[in-house]
């Protein structure tokens, strides 16, 4: 078995963990808000984007959602959006400060190991190209979900004071475009969440135990 | 305990747990129980006295130069639409912490300046609509009844059942808020609030109280009809 090395620190763990329980309440209140009226747009008229989750096509199970009704989900949403956006900040600021962010964001530099990971996946490569603390696929994901929160939390602002913060919910292209968007980062997030889940246990399962303990004794030890 | 006995331990754990994950999320009309809810009650006092904050701060006007688009549905809480048997004996009180209380008649209304605007409206159920309002600001009724400088919120009471909210000075003093006798350029019909209605871009659409017969200034925050069952109390946009 390799040899246990230090791979995250409490700052991340914690984060991460606190994120997973606020996001998890932010999707669930945020599906029961959205019940209230299951369309995108003015009310009773055509505004044509592309919504699989429209209410005349398929009913959000109540099993996911949080808060029993409208004001229920709505003291849930108002309540859990700060803790998620300070424990974003404190995440970020960890990045900035610490000089982390240079393995995890996404560069033009990465481009071709990307290239050379999706080969691996696809089996087109047999060896598992040599990567660093995350591999460039890993990176690619991690700066979008940094991406995807920062445009759930815009839009949402945008959407709760549109007129007050117009000059932001203009820049979603006005409130109802910015509640599409806000959905979008919702269903984008979920997808994002499952396949998270997934590649930790087919691609690396030790990775679940580092970001618990913070110590990896997995196969993809850094090659830096 | 060796270590690969420990790894398969907390992998017992793991598989053990799992199941709870179904369980917690089939509880989740959860309002937060009796812990929780003191936390919700003081962070969305808090959100309420930031929406104060900022509407002190920015005090934005919405955009009022928009085309007509949706539906406007029909809302009350009465069992039928309210209305009332004689329009021409119908007033509105206008009271409370006032120099010159005032009981408005329809013709009194119908004779000060008026304004129009067409604008998004917002309801807090997700959905908007735009469209055209007239009406007399609210500061003209103010100017004429001349509130006292303790005078710190309004309440607004309706022929609805008790349909009422109460809001702060500072969004009843906007200039987009007005007392609105007009729909879609006509007299505004039953179905929307007649034959006078709270009307304000910059609030959710719960707090726009119709079918109005009285307006009281007053020191007291007070509550409202949804907002006394949960809805934010600043429902301000």
């Amino acid at each position: 078995m390799p040899h246990a090395v230090p791979r995250h620190r409490p700052i991340v763990r914690i984060t991460h963990w606190l994120n997973a329980v606020f996001l998890a309440g932010m999707i669930g209140s945020g599906l029961q808000i959205y019940t209230a009226y299951g369309h995108i747009g003015f009310h009773d008229d055509t505004f044509n984007v592309p919504n699989p989750f429209d209410a005349s096509r398929m009913a959000i199970p109540q099993a996911v959602k949080l808060g029993g009704w409208l004001a229920g989900g709505l003291r849930w949403h108002f309540t859990l959006a700060w803790p998620f956006v300070l424990t974003g900040l404190a995440y970020v600021l960890f990045l900035v400060i610490s000089g982390e962010w240079r393995a995890l964001l996404f560069g033009p530099r990465d481009v071709p190991g990307a290239w050379q990971m999706t080969r691996y996946y696809l089996r087109l490569r047999k060896d598992h190209p040599p990567q660093g603390k995350h591999n460039p696929l890993q990176k690619s994901a991690y700066t979008f979900a940094i991406v995807l929160a920062m445009i759930s939390i815009l839009s949402g602002f945008a959407i709760a004071k549109p007129i007050q913060l117009s000059f932001l919910t203009s820049l979603f292209g006005g409130y109802e475009w910015a509640r599409y968007w806000h959905f979008v980062a919702v269903w984008t997030f979920t997808a994002f969440i499952m396949a998270h889940v997934v590649m930790v246990f087919v691609a690396d399962p030790a990775s679940l135990r580092a970001i618990i303990t913070g110590r990896y004794r997995g196969r993809h030890t850094s090659h830096e | 305990m060796s270590e690969s006995s420990r790894i398969i331990a907390r992998r017992d754990f793991i598989r053990l747990a799992s199941p709870a994950v179904p369980i917690a999320l089939a509880a989740c009309g959860w309002d937060g129980g009796k812990h929780l809810q003191p936390v919700f009650d003081k962070v969305i006092a808090a959100n309420n006295s930031l929406g104060e904050g900022l509407l002190a701060v920015r005090h934005a006007e919405a955009n009022p130069a928009q085309i007509a688009r949706g539906q406007m549905p029909s809302y009350f809480v009465s069992e039928g639409m309210p209305t009332i048997a004689d329009p021409s004996a119908w007033r509105l009180e206008v009271g409370g912490l006032v120099r010159k209380p005032t009981a408005f008649t329809p013709e009194m209304i119908s004779t000060l300046p008026h304004i129009n605007y067409t604008i998004t409206h917002h309801c807090v159920e997700g959905w908007s609509v735009v469209k055209s309002w007239g009406g007399v600001p609210f500061t003209t009724f103010a100017a004429l009844v001349e509130p006292m400088p303790d005078a710190k919120y309004v309440q607004f009471d309706s022929f609805d059942s008790g349909y009422m909210n109460g809001w702060d000075i500072a969004s009843a003093m906007h200039p987009q808020t007005m007392l609105a006798d007009a729909f879609e350029g006509k007299p505004i019909a039953a179905a929307h609030g007649a034959p006078l209605r709270l009307y304000s871009p910059i609030k959710l659409g719960y707090k726009l109280t119709k079918y109005l017969t009285k307006v009281t200034f007053t020191d007291k925050k007070i509550g409202g009809y949804w907002e006394d069952r949960g809805y934010p109390w600043f429902g301000g946009l």
